[in-house]
C-alpha cells in the first residue's frame, strides 16, 4: 500500500520548515565556530548563548529596505532570487531521511518522494539554480552584479562536471539512480558504506560540492574581503537574504548527499534512530565545511580553473573509469 | 593546490584546538577598558575656584579648530552679570560632537586653559540634535564616567605641550 498524497504533501511541509530552522541554526553555528577557530565569541547577546541570533537577523532582513536598481530589469531580477530559494528548497525532497514508519493506520516512507532518477533530479535542480544566480547578475544592469554572476557561472558549471562524474562510481555500485536504493545498499554499520571503496569519489565529490555551494576556499562568487560581492551586489533586504538562504541550504543538501550516497544515509552502528543519525553525520559534515572555512585562504581564480579542470575532472573520471571496470570485472 | 599540503593540513590542527581555547574578546559594555589618561574624549569647560568661568570668548578655540565644530558667541561682563573673569565671556558656547575630530586644537589654542579634553567617549545619541554640547553641559561634570588607566604608569609627568610652550 502506498502512502496517500496528503500524507506527502505534510511531509514537504514539514521538511521545508524543518530545512529553514536547519539553515537558520547553520548560520548562528558557522558564525559561532568560526568566532571560537579565531579566539572570540560569536554572536553572544541575542538571547541566551546567542540563540535568538537567527531571528534577529530575519527582523532585521525583512525590515530592511529593498532598493531596487532604476536600470533592473523588473521580472528577471524579482524571480532570481526566487528560483534559487526553490530550487534548493526541492532538491531535499528526494533525500532518505528515515526508513519509513507506520503510524496509526498510514505507510509513511522517510523521504517526500521516492524519484527513481532522484539523483539526477538533484543535478538538475542544481542547475536550474544557477539561472538564478546568472539571471540575478544580469538583470541588476551593474557591471559588478554581472562580472560576479559571469565568474560565479563559470566556477559553478565546471565544478558541476566533476561533481557529476563524481558520483558515477556510487551509482556503478549501487546499481541505481534512486536515493532510497542507494542508502538501502549501504545498510549495516560503516564498511557497507560507499566511503571506503568511494573514497577519491568521496573526495572530488567534497571539493565539487564545496565549490558548487561556493564555500571558503572556492568561495570566489563571494570573495567578501577582495571581490564586491558578486551577483547579488544590487540585492539588499531579504531579496539578499533569499540567495543567501540558497547558498546555505545548497550546502546543506550537498552535505545531506554526501552523507546519502557516501556515509549510509540514516542506518547507524547501532539503535534504529534513522532521523538521527542523519543528523549527527549532517552536523559533523556542515561543521567540517565550516572548519576548512576557518582554515584554508581563498584560491586565486587561475587556481580555482585549474584544479576544477585539471586535477579533479581527470580524478573523477578515472574513478568513475575504474569503478565501472572494477564493477563489471566482479 | 598548495605548494606543501603537509603544512595546509597542520592548519587544521591549529584551527581545532583553537576552538576548546578560552576567546580573548573583552565584553564591551560589561568590561571597559580603561583608557589612557590623556585620551582625546568629551570636551569640559573650567570654572576658577571663585566660580567664575574661565572662557572670556575670545573664539580662539573655534578659529583653531578643522573641524569646525565650535560656535561662541561672546558677551560683555557687565558688574551685575560677571560671568567669566576677563572682559568678556561666551554667551553661547556650542560643540557638535558629531563633527569634532577630538584633534585636541582648542584646548592648545585656549589661552586661560579654559577648554579641555576629557576621557568620555561614549558619546552615542539617537538624534543628531542631541550631539550639540551647550555651555551647561560642557561646564557641569559628565553624568557616565570612563574608567581611566593610572596616570602615575601611563602619563608624563608634564604635558608635552606645557613643557614646550
Amino acid at each position: 500500500m502506498t502512502e496517500p498524497w496528503w500524507i506527502s504533501l505534510i511531509k514537504a511541509f514539514l521538511i521545508i520548515n524543518l530545512v529553514m530552522v536547519a539553515f537558520a541554526y547553520t548560520t548562528l553555528l558557522e558564525r559561532k565556530l568560526l568566532g571560537r577557530m579565531q579566539g572570540r565569541f560569536g554572536p553572544n547577546r541575542a538571547g541566551p548563548y546567542g540563540l535568538l541570533q537567527p531571528i534577529a537577523d530575519l527582523i532585521k532582513l525583512v525590515r530592511k529596505e529593498a532598493f531596487y536598481p532604476a536600470q533592473a530589469l523588473d521580472l528577471p531580477y524579482i524571480l532570481a532570487p526566487i528560483v534559487s530559494m526553490f530550487t534548493a528548497l526541492a532538491a531535499f525532497s528526494v533525500i532518505p531521511f528515515g526508513a519509513g514508519w507506520h503510524i496509526w493506520r498510514y505507510p509513511v516512507t522517510g523521504e517526500v518522494v521516492n524519484v527513481p532518477i532522484s539523483l539526477i533530479l538533484i543535478f538538475a535542480l542544481g542547475s536550474i539554480g544557477i539561472y538564478g544566480f546568472i539571471v540575478g547578475g544580469w538583470a541588476s544592469e551593474s557591471k559588478y552584479s554581472l562580472l560576479g554572476s559571469m565568474r560565479t557561472c563559470a566556477q559553478l558549471v565546471s565544478y558541476e562536471v566533476s561533481l557529476a562524474l563524481s558520483v558515477l562510481g556510487v551509482v556503478l555500485m549501487a546499481g541505481s539512480l534512486s536515493l532510497v536504493d542507494i542508502v538501502g545498499q549501504q545498510h549495516g554499520w560503516f564498511f557497507h558504506w560507499y566511503f571506503i571503496p568511494q573514497f577519491v569519489g568521496l573526495l572530488c565529490f567534497f571539493f565539487g560540492g564545496i565549490a558548487e555551494s561556493s564555500r571558503a576556499p572556492f568561495d570566489l562568487p563571494e570573495a567578501d574581503t577582495e571581490l564586491v560581492a558578486g551577483y547579488h551586489t544590487e540585492y539588499s533586504g531579504m531579496r539578499w537574504g533569499l540567495f543567501q538562504t540558497a547558498e546555505y541550504i545548497n550546502m546543506i543538501t550537498l552535505s545531506a548527499l554526501t552523507v546519502t550516497l557516501f556515509f549510509g544515509g540514516w542506518h547507524g552502528p547501532w539503535a534504529p534512530l534513522g532521523p538521527l543519525w542523519f543528523l549527527i553525520k549532517l552536523f559533523l559534515l556542515v561543521s567540517t565545511f565550516i572548519w576548512l572555512k576557518a582554515t584554508l585562504p581563498r584560491l586565486r581564480y587561475d587556481q580555482l580553473m585549474r584544479f576544477g579542470w585539471k586535477v579533479l575532472l581527470p580524478v573523477a573520471t578515472i574513478n568513475a573509469v575504474v569503478t565501472a571496470a572494477l564493477v563489471v570485472a566482479l | 593546490m598548495s605548494p606543501q599540503p603537509f603544512e595546509s593540513l597542520k592548519g587544521f590542527g591549529v584551527t581545532f584546538r583553537q576552538i576548546f581555547k578560552k576567546p580573548i574578546t573583552q565584553e564591551y559594555p560589561e568590561y571597559k577598558r580603561p583608557v589612557y589618561p590623556r585620551f582625546r574624549g568629551r570636551h569640559r569647560l573650567w570654572r576658577h575656584h571663585n566660580g567664575l568661568e574661565k572662557c572670556v570668548g575670545c573664539s580662539l578655540c573655534a578659529a583653531a579648530c578643522p573641524a569646525d565644530c565650535i560656535r561662541v558667541v561672546a558677551a560683555e561682563n557687565t558688574p551685575d552679570n560677571r560671568v567669566s573673569a576677563g572682559e568678556r565671556y561666551a554667551r553661547i558656547y556650542e560643540i557638535n560632537l558629531s563633527r569634532c575630530i577630538f584633534c585636541g586644537y582648542c584646548e592648545l589654542a585656549c589661552p586661560f586653559d579654559a577648554i579641555t579634553l576629557g576621557n568620555e567617549f561614549e558619546l552615542s545619541e539617537y538624534a543628531r540634535d542631541d550631539q550639540i554640547y551647550t555651555k551647561d553641559m560642557l561646564l557641569a561634570e559628565p553624568i557616565k564616567k570612563v574608567p581611566v588607566a593610572d596616570p602615575d604608569l601611563y602619563d608624563t609627568p608634564i604635558p608635552y605641550y606645557q613643557a614646550h610652550s
